[in-house]
């Protein structure tokens, strides 16, 4: 099934950086569907399309569709409030807010309203578990999220997305900041996690993508030069320029 | 090199301080703070003044801060760098740099003339703020670009509008910074003299001020009054005053400057 249907989208900024050109693809449900390709292609633009963070952005102009579950983002009369909760998104560098690891993981709950200590308490422990995160910060979730380490904000970025009850989940090289166990121990539960999510995710290397991704894209300078299973782009891409980047020849 | 230039530049300040606490000491005491003025303002004690500048300095907060920060949060959180914004800062800047004696001239015409005032805490209190103004949204925008973009960006991503992004995220984080510029604006406006000059400041009332709408006496023109308007006022008196507009003041700046530390020895980021 497909969860997002993406149909000729360009997107150009108005200071001339990063651009998308027509852009098709079809995201599986319940799949981790990786953007690959060399920086400066439009994989984060591309991601932050998704769930229009891009309106913070100098956005020049923006054709074509995106669809999530049929409904086009890019209509004006969309609620985009409502889209950010559906697509959550996990940045590059871990970004804890200036709140304690609770107050994080609620502040999504919190400015949709929701008061309820229990709820709110519930909702933590659940993504926090789900993050893989639980049993290391249990007795201290009222500490500030500055004071654990770099691996543990991570997944806390990732537990305060899940507390959002999201259908999709993007990741912008979630790991690029982290040391190896801190990598592997998102790439399982990115694995376990997409039972219940779609998961787009920029991986920070080809290896990454190799190990944890359905479907891959390659993007390059602004287009997608083939979009296909992993297994395919790993070993019979049918792009010259794909095999090329697979095969480490440059990016 | 620099360390002598560290000293000559504190000595002179030591050196004030101290001669204002010699020759003002001794005039102070529980009866110089909460009595009346006697004799010609002669004897007893400042209290009306003392009254009048913490009336004047609420005041001026009262308008002022919410107008400051107002402004400061539009053009830090909402505007673009247009026309407008560039010519809202230009106003800010040159704002600054008018003479405290222009700003009760115009406050006499506005305020107390025009809109019918009277010379009162009301007509000063609005004197003050507009002078104060530029000091409080300089800070005040200052203290909220400090804090990381990012924030905003994680919080918006997070389903919160801008204004939920500023009130939850950016305001706390930027709110020791924003105390500081608050009360370094307030610590000037308390020791003005000219603002208040024509449209509040009274030469001698025999009562405390009952309303907004009547004029007070206040220290900074209480000393220029004690000080060149009145024959054989003791010494004692008038260093006495100074000590505690000084003392007033400085206060303020100490508490500013408290907030400051601890707010970074918190930061996080």
């Amino acid at each position: 099934m497909n969860k997002i249907v993406v149909e000729n989208f360009s997107l150009t900024y108005s200071d001339g950086t990063e651009s998308l050109q027509n852009i098709n693809l079809k995201i599986k449900a319940n799949a981790i569907t990786a953007l690959i390709g060399p920086a400066g292609g439009g994989k984060s633009t591309f991601l932050r399309a998704m769930n229009r963070l891009n309106d913070l952005a100098d956005v020049a102009t923006l054709a074509g569709h995106l669809f999530i579950d049929g409904q086009d983002v890019l209509d004006p009369k969309v609620n985009i409030i409502q889209l950010r909760r559906t697509a959550g998104i996990v940045f590059a560098r871990p970004m804890p807010l200036p709140l304690t690891i609770y107050e994080n993981i609620v502040f999504g709950l919190r400015v949709a309203g929701e008061r309820r200590k229990e709820v709110l308490d519930e909702t933590v422990e659940q993504a926090l578990r789900q993050a893989q995160l639980w049993d290391e910060v249990y007795d201290r979730l009222n500490d500030s999220a500055f004071a654990i380490s770099g691996g543990q904000q991570q997944r806390l970025c990732i537990a305060r997305v899940l507390a959002l009850h999201p259908e999709i989940i993007l990741l912008d090289e979630p790991t690029s900041a982290l040391d190896p166990i801190s990598t592997a121990k998102i790439e399982t539960s990115l694995l376990e996690l997409k039972e219940n999510y779609t998961i787009v995710i920029a991986p920070h290397s080809i290896q990454q993508a190799a190990r944890i991704a359905d479907d891959v894209a390659f993007f390059l300078q602004g287009e997608v030069v083939e979009f296909a299973p992993g297994e395919k782009i790993f070993t019979r891409p049918e792009d010259k320029r794909t095999q090329d980047y697979v095969q480490g020849r440059f990016g | 090199m620099l360390a002598v230039g560290s000293v000559l530049t504190i000595l002179p300040i030591v050196a004030v301080v101290i001669y204002i606490l010699v020759l003002g000491a001794p005039a102070i005491n529980w009866e110089f703070l909460t009595q009346m003025p006697k004799n010609g303002m002669r004897d007893g004690g400042i209290l009306p003044a003392l009254v009048g500048t913490v009336y004047l300095t609420l005041g001026t907060a009262l308008f002022s801060v919410p107008l400051g920060v107002g402004a400061a949060i539009y053009l830090s959180e909402y505007s673009s760098d247009n026309a407008l914004t560039r010519v809202i800062r230009l106003a800010i800047v040159n704002l600054a740099g008018i003479p405290s004696v222009v700003y009760g001239l115009f406050g006499l015409g506005l305020f107390v003339v025009f809109l019918n005032f009277s010379t009162s805490i009301l007509s000063a209190s609005l004197t003050l703020s507009i002078m104060t103004l530029p000091v409080m949204i300089t800070t005040t925008e200052e203290a909220l670009r400090a804090v990381p973009q990012s924030f905003r960006v994680v919080a918006i991503s997070l389903g919160a509008t801008r204004w939920q992004a500023i009130r939850r995220v950016v305001l706390p984080q930027a709110l020791p910074g924003i105390m500081t510029g608050i009360i370094l604006g307030l610590e000037r406006a308390a020791g003005e003299t000219a603002p208040i000059l024509f449209t509040g400041a009274a030469f001698f009332l025999p009562r405390l001020p009952h309303s907004p709408m009547d004029a007070t006496m206040a220290l900074p023109y209480h000393l220029f009054v004690i000080s060149t308007q009145v024959p054989g006022m003791p010494i004692r008196v008038q260093y006495g005053t100074v000590l505690v507009l000084l003392s007033f003041v400085m206060g303020m700046n100490i508490i500013a400057t408290v907030i400051r530390s601890r707010a970074r020895a918190r930061r996080v980021w």
